[in-house]
């Protein structure tokens, strides 16, 4: 998995509340057996005026202009700002996939869908809760100001803005480390193998028909 | 000893280690998997050099991509062909029971895992899907997790996992006629939103839960992610062990006697704390329909499709009136006048054998409407469809107008070729009814089964209930 330590990055604001999964990778895009790729059919129903299929040459396919994520203002953003319960619906990795493949690397909301939040970590991906009224404060800031960036600084756990201001937000201990240090979950887990083996054969004896 | 809630029971039973700031490992009983989330899960793994820690907890099928009809001609998408033929492949390396496309056996993961008795009380159960809440039912915890995860269990047999808070939702009172359990799920996430459930583990519970069959049971959990909760789950009593007795996976001879013994404590104690609790009273409860483009976004039957200048804030006007251009509708419009092009009854939420006879019962000596261009029945599984057809509930769909089709997914998340077209507006049985969910520009309406079939019938929606 990718580093996350500092981010210096353009924020691109997407002001709807419940963005879903089905949004950010429609369907028919996960019927791929890879985890690469995702990146150009990112919000494909929002960001495309024709219908979306595996294998097209998105570089062809007419733009939503309207779409934010095309705005000229907004490209190579890499931060994310959102609205609440950002990521609700399907367990889809795909999502954070798409998302990552795009560019993002920080998504800031008041509230993320559960699976969904648990699943950015997994892939370098830094999802940021933030009190709804300072998410309004950035909404606004963005809007008014050009190539607006944020600095996003996860060892320190703040966000500082153009003007200096700083909000401190909260990350796991556990997730804050995998992701600063780019650690895969499995290999460290695989540390605890002996713990596992011993509940394993407690709850083996305990309840035989688990194991039938 | 401190009263326990459910969760707190199934939870402290499968923790194998935890670390100071309750970051645990969790022993996982029964991982579910199906073709969409498991190629990158076993790709990983096979990249690593690694074997699934026990390929007995696992059991596969296929079921997002594959047709529901022309089954014997095989799946014409060379994509969702391969991804198929994948699972399959993965599925012969590790030595993992699979139910093929052509096994009576095949159908929705979240229909076939209990089917099979594969799914039992005091169980951990995961999968690749967000809808393994409504395993939930059997007092077992299970929940929906990403691919990351899912090459995590295959690896460890464990999951990293936080404990969430408690909710308990709780529905006391007598369901009024024609008023189903997914109605009773629609009405929790109307009263607190598709977030309110976010970071909690709800328990369902109240005598009209205690008063539902296990279908029941597994409709409303299946929908506890629609409320934002990862987990749902109802206490085990003798409508569980009644249906789980016999069934292929589960335990028989002495270790019945004793898992039973076992399961009979998995309920919440008395005087349980929970971390917040939900009241319903079941007569209130009218059938639901959703109007919107988020399952919160649902009314009754007698109601009208809402004003967003009547909207609470700025922020859910916006998304309003976003959601009423999305579907075609016009602020005030009595929900009954709604007409609806397609119908379909199927899905993990609602496609038991129970859902089958409220449909059938509905639609039995009836014609699909005119202006209906396409009403289909999907089973849940290749038993569920075996059943029904014993029943005679096939000839009475098919005689009314509808299709009898394969068992799978369907066209509640249209993977397959079952879809909307743009503009369609569809009464659904299944869970979402977000853009595009069911087909590009499409217009879902979830309802219960017997709503949909009227809402066939009549060709809008009707009150079942009068």
């Amino acid at each position: 998995m990718r580093k996350f330590e500092l981010l210096d990055g353009v924020v691109v604001p997407l002001d709807r509340a419940n963005v879903d999964t089905d949004a950010i990778i429609p369907k028919q895009f996960l019927k791929s057996i890879k985890r690469s790729g995702f990146g150009p059919n990112a919000f494909d129903e929002w960001r495309y005026l024709d219908h979306g299929e595996p294998g097209m040459d998105n570089g062809k396919r007419p733009l939503n202009k309207d779409f934010v994520l095309n705005q000229p203002r907004y490209q190579g953003a890499q931060i994310l700002l959102a609205r609440e319960n950002f990521g609700c619906g399907s367990s889809r990795e795909h999502a954070p996939w798409a998302l990552e493949d795009y560019g993002f690397r920080v998504i800031i909301a008041p509230s993320f869908a559960d699976i969904f939040f648990n699943n950015c970590f997994k892939n370098g991906l830094l999802p940021i809760k933030l009190a709804a009224d300072k998410v309004d404060v950035l909404f606004k800031a963005v809007e008014a100001n050009v190539g607006y960036k944020l600095k996003v600084d996860l060892e320190k756990q703040t966000i500082t803005t153009p003007d200096g201001s700083a909000y401190p937000f909260e990350v796991d201990a556990f997730r804050k480390h995998c992701l600063l240090n780019g650690l895969d979950d499995i290999g460290l887990t695989l540390q605890h193998v002996e713990d596992i083996k011993a509940f394993e054969a407690k709850h083996r004896a305990a309840q035989p028909w688990l194991f039938a | 000893m401190t009263a326990k809630t459910l969760y707190d029971k199934l939870w402290d039973s499968h923790v194998v280690r935890q670390e100071a700031d309750g970051t645990a490992l969790i022993y996982i009983d029964r991982q579910l998997v199906h073709e969409v989330t498991s190629p990158q899960a076993f790709e990983g793994l096979k990249l690593a050099k690694r074997k699934p820690w026990r390929t007995a907890s696992m059991v596969a099928v296929p079921d997002h991509n594959v047709p529901t009809i022309n089954r014997a001609a095989g799946i014409a998408d060379p994509i969702s062909r391969t991804q198929v033929e994948t699972l399959d492949a993965n599925c012969a390396e590790f030595g993992i029971v699979e139910f093929k496309m052509g096994d009576i056996r095949q159908g929705i993961v979240h229909v076939i895992g209990p089917e099979q008795g594969a799914t039992l009380p005091g169980m951990t159960v995961v999968c690749g899907d967000s809808h393994t809440s409504t395993h939930g039912a059997f007092a077992a915890l299970a929940h929906g997790i990403g691919t990351s995860e899912v090459e995590h269990v295959m690896a460890t047999q464990c999951l990293v996992a936080k404990k969430s808070k408690a909710m308990l939702v709780k529905v006391d009172g007598k369901l009024g006629h024609g008023v189903t359990a997914k109605d009773i799920a629609l009405a929790v996430i109307g009263k607190i939103g598709t977030a309110g459930g976010t970071g909690y583990a709800i328990e369902f519970a109240g005598s009209a839960i205690q008063g539902l069959s296990m279908e029941g049971r597994m409709t409303l959990c299946n929908m506890a992610i629609e409320a934002g909760a990862r987990a749902g789950m109802v206490a085990c009593d003798d409508t569980t062990i009644n249906y789980v007795k016999g069934r292929p996976f589960a335990p028989k001879d002495s270790d019945w006697d004793k898992a039973v013994a076992y399961w009979k404590t998995l309920h919440s104690d008395a005087g349980a704390k929970f971390d917040a609790t939900i009241e319903l009273d079941a007569a209130q409860i009218r059938p639901q329909v959703t109007w919107g483009t988020s399952p919160e976004m649902v009314t009754s039957i007698d109601g009208r499709v809402p004003n967003p200048a009547s909207a609470p804030d700025a922020v859910k006007r916006g998304d309003w009136e976003r959601a009423l251009q999305y579907m075609g509708l016009k602020a005030d419009t009595p929900i009954n006048e709604i007409k609806v092009d397609k119908v379909f009854i199927g899905s993990c939420t609602n496609a038991r054998i129970e859902d089958m006879r409220e449909a059938a019962a509905v639609a039995k000596g009836k014609k699909v409407a005119a202006n209906v261009k396409l009403a289909m029945v999907v089973p849940g599984s290749g038993l569920v469809k075996a059943q029904a057809e014993q029943e005679g509930l096939d000839k009475i769909f098919v005689a009314a107008g509808f299709e009898w089709r394969d068992p799978g997914c369907s066209m509640c998340l249209a993977m397959n070729d079952d879809r909307l077209e743009p503009g369609e507006r569809c009464a659904s049985t299944s869970n979402r009814n977000f853009e595009g969910r069911q087909g590009q520009g499409g217009r879902t309406h979830l309802v219960s089964p017997a709503m949909a079939a009227a809402a066939a019938i009549a060709g809008h929606f009707v009150d079942v209930s009068r």
